[in-house]
């Protein structure tokens, strides 16, 4: 990633962009100048709190919602105002979703068979049912599903961990060239996580896919993408490649995350709380106006460094 | 040593379902020391909900204690008439659960709600609770003069120390926490969890906290108790169940959690 996602255009086209996308609903500014760009083979994650917009981005991408101001940006054409039925197929075609709830997100009544079968046949992946069959077999074992046991189940037989490996495996089934995961593992057993971030991480390289990995937990960002952008209030705060980040983090609220994810070697400290408390309140409200200035840290690693001064223990 | 505060032993539930009952919990036993944080970690299902509500004699149909015993400062809870327990119930015992920030009544203030609990178990008058509801709310954080508002005009970790607040109003002797943090990002849920612990550290009481989390166990509890499918498979020190784990079950649960890569710098604000 450079400043301007648009930049590399001439090396290396991404499949996605979004160019200095503003969202507002209402008064209230969901996204401020958001600049992100997906290339094939490649994971973005998306990182930052409740409500900092991460689901707005990611339903603009997945063209559900629409930018207030800015551009998206698809093989390198201005796509922000819907085309023709046609091409909007297309585009929809190569850009699939996975969502957080794996419980709501299948339909009781089909079997895993059905769910995956439907979306080969519709975009003619499988001319036939006996094609569609062998497909939806190596579509499961490649999500680390037993084909011969998981076919033919419902999905309220199969645990969470299981249902996402189905959602997986369903967006899979379209051959796209863009996957846009939504906290999918938030809502699923801590012990299940790592398989499906390990997924994930595989299926990009294999399919060289371009991966937009939205999450609250930096901590798994790093198991998934190689870059990363940390959000705060609808602003990039922070964003380039995730090791340089989290080895070296330089914007205050970047920090204030990091020093918050649990680490069982650090116990808390006590007879603190009150200074924490102070602190977390001061990066926020530092971390909220808009802030034009970029500034480049490294070699792909950028913050907009705040107005306002860093608390003093920072 | 002192007798124990909580004494479970021997605890079994039961879910009695149409094809037969089904053990959720399976001969649990365990203490929780006076001033003591005592943790409770296990995947998903194995029983950690089930245990906290029998201790409070709140489990619903279908669920059973089969057998066992809840020594209560020496007193079995389990044989203790209903009326008894409810005198017992939030102002001995308190109970903070995941989403119990939603439980807050958004048609009152929440000046009103403290006086509810204060008034129902403590008697006190209007004034009195204003008087206590501010001395909580400065105590988990919050400026006191917004006691006057309603739950919606609170952030989600707002609200849940707002509950945490009226939690310790009743200065219980235990407060049990069900994944208190879980709905919350992480910089809040530090924010609760230091706050939880200076608390502790002012009032004294005894914490039974529940999370499948655990790095943030490890960071908060004395104590720590691991469970799989029903059963206490480890109970030990923080230390010890973090360092040298006896049950391979714990260190698998340990390497299933996504971690930071070692390279990353975390000691910020420390
Ligand atoms: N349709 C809408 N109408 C009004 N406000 C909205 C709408 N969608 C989102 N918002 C607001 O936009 C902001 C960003 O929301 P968004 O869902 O993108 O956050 P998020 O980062 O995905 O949060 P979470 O981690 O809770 O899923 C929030 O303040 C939200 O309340
Ligand atoms: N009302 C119920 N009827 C039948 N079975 C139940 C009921 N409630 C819980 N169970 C079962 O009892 C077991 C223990 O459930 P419990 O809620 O105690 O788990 P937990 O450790 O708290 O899990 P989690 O981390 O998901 O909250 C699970 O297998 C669950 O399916
Ligand atoms: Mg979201
Ligand atoms: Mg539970």
């Amino acid at each position: 990633m450079t400043q301007d996602p648009l930049a590399r255009q001439k090396g290396e086209r991404p499949i996605i962009a979004l160019d200095r996308v503003e969202r507002r609903f209402g008064a209230v500014e969901a996204l401020r100048g958001i600049s992100i760009a997906l290339h094939p083979g490649r994971a973005l994650a998306l990182v930052g709190e409740s409500g900092c917009g991460k689901t707005t981005c990611a339903r603009i991408i997945a063209r559900m919602d629409h930018p207030s101001e800015g551009r998206l940006l698809y093989r390198g054409e201005d796509r922000t105002a819907a085309g023709s039925a046609s091409a909007e197929r297309a585009y929809r075609r190569d850009v699939q979703m996975v969502f957080q709830d794996p419980f709501s997100s299948l339909n009781p009544v089909y079997s895993i068979d059905h769910h995956l079968t439907r979306p080969l046949l519709l975009n003619g992946h499988a001319p036939t049912r006996g094609e569609a069959a062998g497909a939806v077999e190596a579509l499961l074992a490649d999500v680390g599903l037993d084909p011969a046991v998981t076919r033919r189940k419902f999905p309220h037989e199969l645990s969470g961990g299981q249902r996402q490996r189905v959602n997986i495996a369903r967006a899979l089934a379209v051959r796209p060239a863009v996957l846009v995961a939504d906290e999918p593992t938030s809502m699923l057993d801590v012990s299940i996580r790592l398989g499906i971030l390990e997924l994930l991480a595989r299926i990009k390289k294999e399919r060289d896919l371009a991966l937009l990995y939205i999450t609250h937990d930096i901590a798994t960002a790093a198991h998934v993408a190689e870059e990363m952008v940390v959000m705060f209030a609808g602003q990039m705060v922070e964003w380039g490649d995730t090791r340089a980040i989290l080895a070296d983090p330089r914007h205050p609220y970047t920090r204030l995350l990091l020093s918050a994810v649990p680490d069982g070697e650090r116990p808390l400290r006590r007879g603190d709380s009150t200074r924490f408390l102070k602190i977390a309140d001061e990066v926020r409200s530092l971390s909220r106006p808009r802030a034009e200035r970029v500034e480049q840290v490294g070699a792909n690693h950028f913050i907009r460094p705040p107005a306002e001064a860093v608390p003093a223990a920072a | 040593m002192d007798a124990p505060l909580i004494d479970i032993r021997n605890l079994t539930v039961d879910y009695l379902l149409d094809k037969g009952a089904f053990t959720a919990v399976n001969n649990v036993s365990f203490s929780i020391g006076r001033g003591e944080i005592f943790g409770l970690a296990g995947e998903s299902g194995c029983g950690k909900s089930t245990i906290a509500y029998a201790i409070t004699r709140l489990s619903k149909a279908p669920a059973w204690v089969s057998g066992g015993e809840i020594l209560f400062d020496g007193v079995d809870l389990l044989q203790m008439p209903e009326a008894k327990l409810r005198d017992i119930r939030w102002t001995r015992i308190g109970m903070v659960f995941q989403s119990a920030m939603n439980s807050l009544n958004p048609l009152m203030r929440v000046k009103d709600q403290f006086h509810d609990v204060l008034n129902r178990h403590e008697g006190f008058s209007r004034e009195q609770s204003l008087a206590r509801g501010e001395e909580m709310f400065r105590l988990v954080g919050i400026a006191p003069g917004r006691i006057h508002d309603y739950p919606h005009q609170f952030s989600g970790g707002m609200r849940q120390r707002i509950v945490i607040a009226i939690c310790l109003a009743l200065k219980p002797d235990l407060i049990i926490m069900d994944e208190p943090t879980t709905a919350l990002d992480v910089v809040v849920q530090r924010e609760i969890m230091e706050q939880v612990l200076d608390l502790q550290a002012q009032y004294g009481f005894s914490v039974l906290f529940i999370t499948h989390d655990l790095h943030l166990m490890s960071q908060t509890c004395h104590r720590i108790g691991v469970m799989l499918k029903g059963q206490l498979v480890e109970v030990g020190d923080v230390s010890q169940v973090s360092r040298a784990p006896a049950h391979a079950y714990t260190r698998q649960l340990w390497d299933a959690i996504p971690h930071l890569p070692a390279t990353a710098r975390q000691g910020w604000f420390a």
